[in-house]
């Protein structure tokens, strides 16, 4: 048996070893991710002409502020409002979800179906493929009439197609998010003429998917390999990608920093639409301002990191956000702020 | 907000079970995979994922291995 270092370092040498000379520049979807990079210093046993940024992949980062606002105005109506930890402290238009003093943090969508058991309760619901599923499962177990949902839920691969498309970020190779994969498996990526490697997320993982990604960008293949197969089978989660498309449709959505991204969202088949918040309290979504300053939206296009913004570590600080990637757990300027990254 | 944890069944109730994070005991819920109990599963706010391939897992490890074997002077 060899040890983690030693493993580690026989890795990062065939990086090194693979990579030469070359500039080669790799996006990761996934906060998760961001946070194993961070948390164990992976991007020091990189070389420097190897640059791995993060894309749209921090759910509570690319809501939109039009999903928040909606969620704020029912907590001021009365409506309970629940949700995952991170999202109440996203700066909505006027204020946060927590200063509503209606909102309620759940660990599980099955939560919050318990708490409408006595009160008028929408859960906000926010997650990719990981997630949805989860909704998808509560919905069919038929919650009681005072419970719906605000449906935030995105998908990954028509992200990845947009970004592609548009190529302004100028990627030779995608790192694959392992848990939405866990969910939909290889085949939907399979489209995308770019080498493409699933990741796991403990730190061997990452550095061994970005070996395999390397390998693939140097040697000139593009196709998808699958380096995380104990949780990543081909064709996914079966049983819980039939009850997401039991339940939901695929609709077109914005993601905050993006324009509408093509059947990127979900939503509430017509048999379900007494859970749907938007239909049952008529909410009408109106598009908020950016913050001044605040550079998220070029983040979640690989376009910037944190320490391009000016307000990174000044005005804008975990205690007083300014946007939603120095919020969430999963946003890149709270990750490097948290870590010392200045 | 992609984090899963593993965790191993012991004791599976209808669709609820209770599983062990590395000594700490919690209930899950296991709507969206078929697992039996001592099952390790990835555990995903609140629901298990996906199941564990426990050949694949140790398959990984002797694959680490011999990377680092291979570049050993
Ligand atoms: S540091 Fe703050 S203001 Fe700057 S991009 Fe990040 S969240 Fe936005």
């Amino acid at each position: 048996m060899q040890s983690s270092q030693k493993i580690a370092r026989a890795l990062s040498n065939k990086i090194h070893d693979t990579v030469g000379d070359r500039e080669i520049k790799l996006m990761h979807v996934c906060g998760t991710h961001e946070a194993a990079i961070v948390k164990h210093g992976i991007r020091a046993l990189l070389p420097e002409n190897l640059n791995v940024i993060m894309g749209p992949g921090c759910p509570v980062c690319i809501t939109p502020k039009s999903e928040i606002d909606a969620a704020m105005k029912l907590a001021e109506e009365g409506v309970t409002i629940t949700t995952f930890g991170d999202l109440l402290r996203v700066p909505g238009s006027n204020g946060s979800l927590a200063s509503t003093g209606k909102a309620k943090i759940v660990q599980s969508v099955s939560r919050a179906a318990e708490i409408a058991e006595h009160e008028e309760t929408v859960f906000m619901a926010i997650g990719f493929e990981t997630t949805a599923p989860t909704t998808a499962s509560a919905i069919l177990r038929h919650p009681p009439d005072n419970f719906s949902i605000l449906c935030s839920h995105r998908l990954i691969p028509p992200a990845i197609k947009w970004l592609l498309e548009r190529g302004e970020a100028k990627l030779n190779g995608l790192l694959l998010p392992g848990h939405v994969s866990t969910i939909i498996g290889v085949r939907p990526y399979e489209a995308f003429p770019v080498p493409q490697v699933i990741a796991g997320f403990e730190p061997l993982d990452v550095l061994y998917g970005l070996h395999m990604l390397v390998k693939q960008v140097v040697e000139g293949r593009a196709t998808v390999e699958n380096a995380y197969p104990r949780a990543v089978r081909y064709d996914g989660n079966v049983k819980a990608l039939k009850m997401m498309n039991d339940v939901f449709n695929q609709v077109d959505a914005v993601w905050r920093g993006f324009p509408t991204i093509s059947k990127s969202g979900l939503m509430l088949k017509d048999e379900f639409q007494q859970y749907d918040a938007v239909k049952k309290y008529g909410i009408r979504l109106k598009e908020g301002k950016p913050a001044k300053g605040c550079r998220c939206d070029e983040l979640l296009r690989g376009l910037a990191t944190p320490t391009d913004c000016p307000l990174f570590g000044k005005k804008c600080l975990p205690t007083s956000p300014i946007g939603p990637c120095m919020v969430s757990r999963e946003g890149m300027c709270k990750i490097w702020f948290d870590a010392g990254i200045r | 907000m992609c984090l899963a944890i593993p965790a191993k069944i012991i004791k599976i109730d209808g669709h609820k079970a209770i599983a062990d994070f590395g000594g700490l005991e919690q209930e899950i819920l296991l709507d969206l995979v078929d697992a039996k109990e001592n099952d390790y599963v990835l555990v995903h706010v609140g629901y298990a994922i996906q199941t564990i391939d426990e050949e694949e897992a140790k398959e990984t490890i002797r694959l680490f291995n011999e990377l680092a074997e291979s570049t050993e002077e």
